[in-house]
């Protein structure tokens, strides 16, 4: 029974002109043009300089302001003044004042990462050195994209396993179908499950696509086991296809279901400490994490993926997503009403 | 005159009495204001320590101590060997590990090694800069100061007892706080959202039901027809707009150091672009769902990828540069940014503001150019 009820589905799909396309596109292109987006590195900082003194010493740091990576040398300027007013401009984003042998590092900190980051790093080239040696771990080479792209990995699998179930029931009560179903002598629980197998297998198929293209597009392949970010991804996929099915079976209309799907996904997002680490939200935010499966997902895919931990390092967070996968697939079942 | 208010009137019941989508649209900005105000911070705060006890003295614990006291800091627990130290990293156990040794060059002759988990890089540069200031503070102080972000001390200048050769100043946001680069950006992505989609789909939502033709036969012109489609969604982005800066200014704490001139007057050149921007998709789409497809592939994904609002635009590769250079969005939270949170004067945004201006009579008249008088 079962079997013909996943065939339906498959037809469903394939019959559709737009899905099969979306499908196949959709990880692909986020997955080839993303990573070059979503670059919170801070770099090319315009650094202009107010040179007082005039000594060979203040030329050797200019060169070296030049010379780096992260900075790019705006010209010198002949007062605090004149440089101030290209930051307002929009031209300069860090002065450095060189007077009397004293230095001052003046940064446009409205955005703060970019302010403090940049005088850190301009600060390490005026002082020639470092106070404590400092070691980086797993990410030695600063790399923006080995940090983003198992992030990508959720947000594709929450986009396409999360949007396409909230449309397909509210879609078939649309359509009218489902009164079909509902006098056909199909058990609940049996016609959700068909409903989310299609799913889990397009999941299958996104994060192989994903894996293969982040390998053979930017080079960087997963530090631990693979089979773990499968198991991983197929939990996060269980939640996400379960949550679409239960918001679609109390909408009456796609662009309702759509609205409120969206709010959820951006308080999953933002709250999962996907783009921010979740240690600096305040204590009200923090709370939300631990009932937050995007959280779990994040936490452990990137355990496994940079810090190349094993299962014992993610046990925790398994044990978490498939308890919170399986509660929301009971719900979906539940919440299925055969009589209107 | 009359015919044409009646239309307005008619609008903006449309929009009233459909309570869900009213509640989404101040629902919508009241959390992301929030969300992003409060909790989305890269704050260094609560940074998970463990400290490998290979070598320990006096300096040690007293550099120790003055660690957990910050507030950046939190010891977790100590290990004996550095290794120990690395599988409570990896595990997810801890972010931070500190190796003290005795040969160093400090003041105090103490060597710390700092292994930071470095999965996010900024985050990694900048709790080993907060860990490196804390660490280098002379240890006879009698009462040490935690480095404000205002100013940290700078290592090396520790150790020659110098502390003021070198100074630092954050402009305009001496705290930090993410809410002043986000403020501006919500701003531009929900005005778009609101005037580009809604306009669009309400107008093609006539087409998709056939009152359109009832619509196009009245005796007011075509095109007040559409204009009076217009005037409700464009008081509805005023609302939001003073919803935005009210709580920016009374709940986040942000500042208005600009001109509230000036910010009105650039908010009402974006949210006309906007608007031109949902008439040209609703002469495009022809069903609804078209029409939402188009304005979230078209508008939302660019808006918030490229206009610079999480991500900036310098660290792009040039050609994503090159297309973010007609996103209009990114003109103008340039322009916010600078107005609200810089305070400068207008003639400092002045690059900005003719973009927006130049972009939106182009839309404007390719928009009114398209308009379709009669359906086919």
């Amino acid at each position: 029974m079962i079997s013909h009820l996943i065939h339906k589905e498959f037809l469903q799909i394939r019959r559709n002109a737009f899905l099969p396309r979306l499908i196949v596109l959709f990880p692909i292109v986020i997955m080839c043009v993303m990573p070059w987006v979503m670059q919170m590195e801070v770099k090319n900082v315009v650094v202009e300089v107010v040179d007082i003194d005039h000594t060979v010493a203040s030329q050797r740091l200019i060169q070296q302001i030049a010379a780096s990576n992260y900075f790019i040398f705006g010209g010198q300027r002949a007062s605090y003044a004149e440089a101030l007013k290209d930051i307002e401009k929009g031209k300069a984003d860090i002065i450095l004042e060189i007077r009397d042998g004293r230095y001052l590092i003046a940064a446009n900190a409205v955005n703060g990462t970019k302010g403090s980051l940049g005088s850190a790093y301009l600060s390490q080239i005026v002082a020639s050195g470092k106070g404590s040696p400092s070691l980086l771990l797993y990410n030695k080479h600063q790399n923006y994209k080995l940090f983003m792209i198992p992030a990508l990995f959720a947000i594709v699998m929450m986009l396409m396993t999360g949007f396409l179930p909230t449309l397909n029931i509210v879609g078939e009560k649309e359509a009218g179908t489902i009164e079909q179903i509902n006098v056909t002598p199909v058990a609940k629980w049996a016609f959700i499950l068909a409903k989310l197998i299609p799913y889990w297998l397009i999941a299958l198929f996104i994060i192989t696509v994903s894996l293969l293209l982040a390998w053979l597009v930017y080079g960087i392949t997963p530090a631990g086991p693979v089979v773990l970010i499968y198991l991983l991804a197929m939990l996060l996929a269980l939640f996400f296809s379960s949550l679409g099915l239960i918001i679609s079976n109390y909408s009456d209309t796609m662009q309702q279901a759509i609205f409120v799907m969206w709010f959820f996904v951006v308080c999953l997002l933002l709250l999962s400490g996907l783009f921010t680490p979740t240690r600096s939200m305040p204590d009200w935010a923090y709370a939300t994490t631990y009932v937050n499966p995007m959280h779990y997902f994040i936490d452990a895919i990137r355990t496994v993926f940079i810090r190349g931990g094993g299962f014992a390092a993610i046990a925790h967070q398994v044990l978490a997503l498939a308890a919170i996968g399986l509660a929301m697939s009971g719900w979906a079942v539940a919440s299925y009403q055969k009589n209107s | 005159m009359k015919t044409f208010l009646s239309f307005i009137l008619k609008e903006a019941k449309h929009i009233l009495r459909d309570k869900r989508t009213m509640l989404i649209l101040f629902g919508m900005p009241v959390m992301l204001m929030l969300l992003f105000g409060f909790a989305i911070t890269t704050d260094v705060k609560n940074v998970r320590t463990v400290v490998v006890t290979s070598f320990q003295s006096p300096q040690t614990q007293a550099a120790v101590e003055r660690l957990a006291q910050s507030e950046y800091f939190t010891i977790t627990q100590t290990v004996a060997t550095p290794q120990e130290a690395e599988l409570l990293i990896r595990n997810q156990k801890a972010d931070m590990g500190l190796i003290p040794s005795p040969k160093g060059g400090g003041s105090d002759g103490l060597q710390w090694q700092i292994m930071v988990d470095g999965c996010d890089p900024n985050m990694a540069q900048q709790w080993t800069t907060y860990a490196q200031s804390i660490l280098s503070q002379p240890i006879d102080a009698k009462h040490y100061t935690l480095p404000s972000p205002l100013e940290f001390p700078s290592p090396l200048g520790e150790g020659l007892g110098a502390r003021s050769w070198l100074s630092v100043r954050l402009l305009y946001n001496p705290q930090m706080r993410s809410a002043y680069n986000f403020v501006p950006a919500i701003m531009g992505m929900l005005l778009m959202l609101i005037c580009a989609m809604m306009t669009s789909i309400s107008i093609v939502r006539e087409k998709e039901r056939g009152n359109m033709e009832v619509l196009l036969v009245s005796p007011v012109r075509p095109l007040m027809v559409i204009i009076a489609k217009a005037v409700p969604y464009l008081v509805l982005a005023f609302a939001i707009l003073i919803t935005i800066l009210l709580m920016a200014h009374y709940v986040l704490a942000v500042p208005l150091a600009g001109s509230l001139f000036w910010i009105l007057v650039v908010s009402t050149i974006y949210i006309i672009l906007a608007l031109s921007l949902g008439l040209l998709i609703s002469n495009i789409a022809k069903t609804q769902l078209v029409a939402l497809l188009l304005s979230a592939m078209v508008l939302l994904m660019p808006v918030v990828m490229l206009s610079g609002m999480m991500f900036p635009v310098e660290s792009m590769p040039v050609v994503l540069q090159w297309v973010s250079a007609v996103v209009p969005p990114r003109y103008y939270i340039e322009a916010m940014r600078k107005l609200m949170i810089m305070g400068v004067g207008i003639a400092d945004v002045a690059k900005e503001v003719i973009t927006l201006t130049v972009m939106t009579l182009l839309l404007l008249a390719v928009a009114l150019k398209k308009f379709n008088v009669r359906l086919e």
